[in-house]
C-alpha cells in the first residue's frame, strides 16, 4: 500500500515538473512523426494549472518539554521537535537548539498537522448563498471532466476556521456527491493565497471523486434519467470504465507508435489517469455491500480504490477492505441521516483499524474540521470502551499518516519525520480531550497561527468590514 | 447478555408509567447539582415517587429505601437538551418517517407535535444512552413564519414520552422567516402583525371567528393556537440570528410586553446582548458555529455564549440546524468546548459549571420550566445519571440513566450492531443468526 501511493506520488511529481508548455504545443500542433510518438504519458498536458504554492518564511524552532505524536504511531514523552528552512529536521530528546528559537511546551503535545481528507472548502463555501455554490456539476451522472479546483474560492473564511480552531494544514476539496464520476479532486495547503492555484499541495495526486448509493439515484432518477437505481449506478459506470479503457488504448498507442493523435476527451483523461495509477479514486460509498461491488468493479477494470469516504458500514467488511488495501475515511458518530447511514455504529474506525485495514477521519463538514481532534478521541474511546487497546499515539494516524497514504502525500507531509513538510500544530494540552485547542500552527516551517497573537490570524477578504472582523471566532 | 437484555425490557414494562415511578438514593456521588455549581465529593440524591426530595452532601438516607452506591463516580441530573425534533424523525432523508414539517398543510401554529413523538424511535434510545433525558422537541415551519407547538419530552423507555403538551409555539424570524413569508423580512413582520391582529379579532368572538378558505390568512384553528402566545401563558420561540432581526423582536416585546419571548440560535447575539438582557429575554442558543454560514451569521464567533451570559442573559445550549433529530448528544461536547474557550486568550467561555448549567438548568429555565426540569434542586423530575468521568468530557459514559426516577435500558441499535461485528468476519452461520 505504502510502496504502491508513493509511486503514484513519484509520478505524478514527475508530471508536475515536466510539464512545459512545449510538450503541449507538441501534442497539439506539431504531431511527432509515425512510429515515434511523444512518449508516454506525454500525448498532452497533465499539470496545466501548476501550483504556485510557496511556504512563508518562517525562524527555525525547537519546542521542548512536549509530549509528542509523530503521526506514524510513534510517541516522544518529555520530547522535542526541531525544524527549520520549512522541513522537520528532528525529533527526539536532548537536540541541539543550534540558534532556533526555544519554546517551553511543558505540558503540551506537538503533532503533525491535522490532514482533512475529506473537505467542500472554496467549492461549497460560506455563506451558503446560491451564487457561491460551485461543488457539484449536477447536469449529466458523469463528469469526470469538471475539476474542483476550477470552483474553488480561496477566500472561504473556512479554512482560516480550520487551522485556527482545528490544526488543519492540508485539505482534499472534492466535487459533491451527486454524480457516479464527480469529478477531480484538488489537495490544498492550509495557507490563503489569492488564486487557487497558491493554495495547491505541490506534487500532490489529483484525486477522482466517485459516489455510490442514494445521491446519484435520486437526482438522475428524479429528472427521469438513468441511473435510478444502486443497479443502474453500476450499469453507467461500468459502461464509462469501459470507454475509458478503450480511450487508455488509443492514447497509450499514440504516444508510443506516433501516428494522428486520438481526439481528446477530459473526461477520459481523468478516467486515463486513475488506470494508469496516476489519479487516485476518492469514492463516496456508505453500504458494505456497495463497497464490495465496486471493489470487484475495480477489479474487472484494472484500478485501484484508494478510499472510500462516508464509509459507515466499512466496519463490517474491514477484513475485505484490507485485502484491497483500500483505505475507510469515516466520521466518529454521524448516523441515520439517510437511509444509507442507518447502520453507523461509533466503533466503526476502532473495528477497521483492529482487524488492520487502513482507516482515518474526516469531516466533510466546516465546523466538524475545527474539531478533528475530538472525533479522532470520540471514535478511541468507542474502541476502548469496546475492549480494543488503543494509545493516543496509534490514534493520531488517523489524521495525520493515514490521510496522508490515502491521499499520495505520505511522502511529503503527514507525520513528523525528518525531511518532512514542517506542518505542526503545538496544542495548550491533551488534544484527545475536549478542554484543549492549538496554540500555535506552523506550515512548512512558517507560523500561520498563534493564539496569543492576533496578527496571525487569517482574516479573509470576505470578513473584512464585517460584524466580528478579526475575531476569536 | 440475552438474558440481561430481557430481564432490562422486564423493568421497562414494569415501570412503564410514572405513577409507578421508584423511590431510590444514590450514594457517594461526585454530585453536580446543575444550579451552576461545581462538583462536590460525598454527595447523596434521594428520589421519591419520581422527584428529586433531597441532593447535597449532608443528605440522609431515608430508611427502608433502595439505595445506589454511585462509589465516587459522577452524578448529575440528566441533559436537558435545549431545541431538538428528537422522536419526531427516525431518518431524515425518508420523508414517511419525517414529522418535522408539513408542506402540504393549511395548518400551522395549531400544529402540535405530541402525536408525532414515537419513543420507540432510534434516536431517543441512543441519546438516552448517553444522558439526555429531557428535550425540548420543536415543528419545522413549513410555507408560514409559524410552526407549530412543542413539547417537553423524556427519553424513558416506555411510551410516555411527552412530559409537557404544547410548551412553547416556534416561529422562524431572519432569513427563513423572510422565504416563509414570501421572500422579505418585510413580508414576515407584515404577516406577524397581520396574525396578531386576527387573534385579538378571534379572541373577542371565538365563535363568529369563521375560516375563509384559502382566502384565510390564519385559520380559525391556528387562531385558537396562537391565543396563549398573544396572552402571554406561552412562550414564543423564535429562531433568530442576525442582530438587526434580535433588535426588531426586541421591539416589538415593548410594544407587547405580554409575549414571553425566548430567542433560539442568536448568533450575532453577543453584539446586542446588554439589550437582550435588559429585555429579560432567555436564549437558546448554538453553541459553537463561527462560520458565516449566511449573512444573518456574520458575526459568529464561539465566544458568543459565553459573552452574552457575561452580559447577563440567562441561556442555555440547543441544536437548532445541527443534526437536531439525533445528535443532541452533542451538547455534553460543546458544554465542554465552552469550557476550553476559557484558556484561550480573547476568547470568552464558560466555566465549568455554567457551561453544565447551559445543558441542564439554564434551557429549563429559558422556557419557564426550571421549578419542574434541570436540576436536583428539590421538587425537580428525579433525571439522574451517573457518569464514569466528567460529563463534559469526551470518553466519558452514562453507566446509570434514571428518568422520572425508573432506571433505563441503555441497549439500542449502536450497541447491537456493535456486538454482531465486534469480529466482522461470518463464523459457521451468517451474521443474520449472530445475536
Amino acid at each position: 500500500m505504502i510502496r504502491s501511493l508513493i509511486i503514484f506520488g513519484a509520478l505524478a511529481g514527475l508530471a508536475a515538473c515536466d510539464s512545459s508548455s512545449t510538450r503541449a504545443q507538441s501534442a497539439s500542433s506539431d504531431p511527432a512523426p509515425a512510429a515515434s510518438g511523444p512518449g508516454k504519458g506525454k500525448g498532452y498536458n497533465h499539470d496545466p494549472f501548476p501550483s504556485t504554492y510557496h511556504a512563508y518564511p518562517g525562524a527555525p524552532t525547537l519546542l521542548t518539554n512536549v509530549t509528542v505524536l509523530d503521526g506514524e504511531g510513534g510517541r516522544i514523552d518529555n520530547g522535542q521537535v526541531l525544524f527549520r528552512d520549512g522541513k522537520i529536521v528532528a525529533v527526539g530528546q536532548n537536540l541541539a537548539a543550534d540558534g532556533a528559537t526555544v519554546i517551553d511546551g511543558r505540558g503540551k503535545y506537538v503533532t503533525p498537522g491535522v490532514i482533512d481528507i475529506h473537505s467542500h472548502m472554496g467549492d461549497y463555501p460560506v455563506p451558503g448563498v446560491q451564487a457561491n455554490s460551485d461543488g457539484n456539476e449536477m447536469t449529466g451522472p458523469v463528469t469526470a471532466e469538471v475539476w474542483a479546483e476550477h470552483s474553488v474560492w480561496p477566500q472561504d473564511p473556512a479554512f482560516g476556521r480550520a487551522l485556527a480552531n482545528g490544526g488543519v494544514t492540508t485539505l482534499q476539496i472534492l466535487p459533491g456527491s451527486a454524480n457516479l464520476m464527480g469529478g477531480r479532486s484538488v489537495v490544498v495547503k492550509n495557507v490563503y493565497a489569492r488564486t487557487m492555484q497558491g493554495m495547491k499541495f505541490p506534487g500532490a495526486p489529483y484525486g477522482l471523486k466517485m459516489a455510490c448509493g442514494e445521491n446519484p439515484k435520486r437526482v438522475y432518477g428524479s429528472k427521469g434519467r438513468m441511473p435510478s437505481t444502486r443497479m443502474g449506478n453500476i450499469a453507467v459506470d461500468r459502461q464509462t470504465w469501459a470507454r475509458a479503457v478503450e480511450y487508455k488504448r488509443r492514447w497509450d498507442k499514440y504516444e508510443e507508435k506516433g501516428g494522428e493523435a486520438p481526439s481528446r476527451d477530459l473526461a477520459m483523461d481523468t478516467l486515463r489517469g486513475v488506470l494508469e495509477g496516476e489519479i487516485l479514486i476518492q469514492n463516496h460509498c456508505y453500504r458494505a455491500d456497495e463497497m464490495a461491488v465496486v471493489l470487484d468493479m475495480a477489479k474487472e477494470f484494472g484500478y485501484h480504490v484508494s478510499a472510500f469516504h462516508h464509509a459507515v458500514e466499512a466496519y463490517k467488511i474491514a477484513d475485505l477492505l484490507k485485502a484491497n488495501n483500500t483505505c475507510a475515511a469515516v466520521w466518529a458518530d454521524w448516523y441515520g441521516f439517510k437511509m444509507e447511514a442507518y447502520d453507523a455504529v461509533p466503533e466503526n474506525l476502532a473495528i477497521l483499524d483492529k482487524e488492520g485495514a487502513c482507516a482515518m477521519i474526516h469531516s466533510d463538514d466546516g465546523n466538524g474540521t475545527q474539531r478533528l481532534n475530538q472525533e479522532v478521541a470520540k471514535a478511541r474511546a468507542s474502541g476502548i470502551k469496546a475492549g480494543m487497546n488503543i494509545s493516543e499515539e496509534h490514534a493520531w494516524t488517523w489524521l495525520a499518516i493515514n490521510p496522508a497514504k490515502a491521499l499520495g502525500i505520505a511522502d511529503k507531509t503527514g507525520s513528523l519525520k525528518p525531511g518532512k513538510m514542517a506542518d505542526v500544530i503545538l496544542w495548550n494540552g491533551n488534544p484527545f480531550s475536549v478542554y484543549t485547542r492549538p496554540e500555535m500552527v506552523w506550515v512548512d516551517g512558517a507560523l500561520m497561527y498563534d493564539s496569543k497573537d492576533p496578527k496571525r490570524r487569517p482574516v479573509s477578504d470576505f470578513e473584512l468590514g464585517q460584524p466580528g472582523e478579526g475575531d476569536v471566532k | 447478555m440475552t438474558s440481561k437484555l430481557l430481564l432490562a425490557a422486564t423493568a421497562a414494562l414494569a415501570f412503564a408509567t410514572p405513577a409507578m415511578a421508584q423511590t431510590v438514593a444514590i450514594t457517594n456521588a461526585k454530585l453536580v447539582i446543575g444550579d451552576g455549581g461545581q462538583p462536590v465529593d460525598g454527595g447523596t440524591v434521594v428520589i421519591r415517587d419520581g422527584k428529586v426530595v433531597a441532593a447535597g452532601p449532608g443528605v440522609a438516607v431515608p430508611a427502608g429505601i433502595r439505595v445506589i452506591d454511585a462509589g465516587g463516580k459522577w452524578v448529575s441530573p440528566g441533559i436537558f437538551a435545549g431545541f431538538t425534533r428528537l422522536g419526531i424523525v427516525e431518518v431524515d432523508g425518508v420523508d414517511e418517517t419525517n414529522d418535522s414539517g408539513a408542506s402540504g398543510t393549511p395548518f400551522h401554529a395549531a400544529i402540535d407535535v405530541t402525536p408525532a413523538v414515537n419513543p420507540k424511535s432510534t434516536p431517543i434510545a441512543i441519546n438516552r444512552a448517553e444522558g439526555i433525558t429531557r428535550a425540548v422537541v420543536a415543528p419545522d415551519n413549513r410555507g408560514s413564519i409559524f410552526a407549530g407547538q412543542g413539547a417537553i419530552i423524556d427519553l424513558g423507555s416506555d411510551m410516555d414520552a411527552v412530559s409537557k403538551p404544547r410548551a412553547f409555539q416556534f416561529m422562524e424570524w431572519g432569513e427563513a422567516g423572510a422565504r416563509a413569508a414570501g421572500g422579505s423580512r418585510p413580508a414576515a413582520y407584515a404577516a406577524l402583525k397581520n396574525v396578531l391582529f386576527e387573534v385579538r379579532d378571534y379572541v373577542r368572538a371565538p365563535g363568529s371567528y369563521t375560516d375563509r378558505g384559502k382566502d384565510a390568512f390564519l385559520t380559525r384553528a391556528d387562531a385558537e393556537a396562537l391565543v396563549p402566545v398573544v396572552q402571554g401563558r406561552m412562550p414564543l420561540l423564535v429562531h433568530v440570528e442576525r442582530a438587526s432581526d434580535i433588535l426588531v423582536l426586541l421591539q416589538l416585546k415593548k410594544e407587547m410586553p405580554a409575549l414571553k419571548l425566548v430567542f433560539v440560535g442568536a448568533t450575532e447575539g453577543w453584539t446586542v446582548a446588554s439589550q437582550i438582557a435588559a429585555a429579560g429575554v432567555p436564549v437558546i442558543a448554538t453553541a459553537l458555529n463561527d462560520l458565516p454560514e449566511s449573512f444573518e451569521q456574520l458575526a459568529a464567533s464561539q465566544s458568543n455564549i459565553g459573552r452574552m451570559t457575561a452580559a447577563g442573559v440567562l441561556l442555555g445550549i440547543g441544536t437548532i440546524n445541527q443534526d437536531e433529530a439525533r445528535q443532541a448528544r452533542w451538547e455534553k461536547q460543546y458544554a465542554g468546548n465552552l469550557v476550553a474557550l476559557t484558556k484561550v486568550p480573547g476568547a470568552t467561555g464558560l466555566d465549568w459549571g455554567a457551561a453544565f448549567a447551559a445543558i441542564t438548568s439554564k434551557p429549563a429555565e429559558a422556557l419557564g420550566l426550571g421549578g419542574e426540569f434541570g436540576s436536583l434542586k428539590p421538587g425537580r423530575r428525579g433525571d439522574v445519571v451517573i457518569w464514569d468521568g466528567d460529563p463534559l468530557e469526551i470518553g466519558t459514559s452514562a453507566v446509570n440513566v434514571i428518568i422520572d426516577g425508573v432506571e433505563q435500558p441503555l441497549e439500542n441499535r449502536w450497541t447491537r450492531l456493535r456486538q454482531r461485528y465486534l469480529d466482522p468476519k461470518e463464523g459457521a452461520l451468517p451474521k443474520a443468526y449472530q445475536r
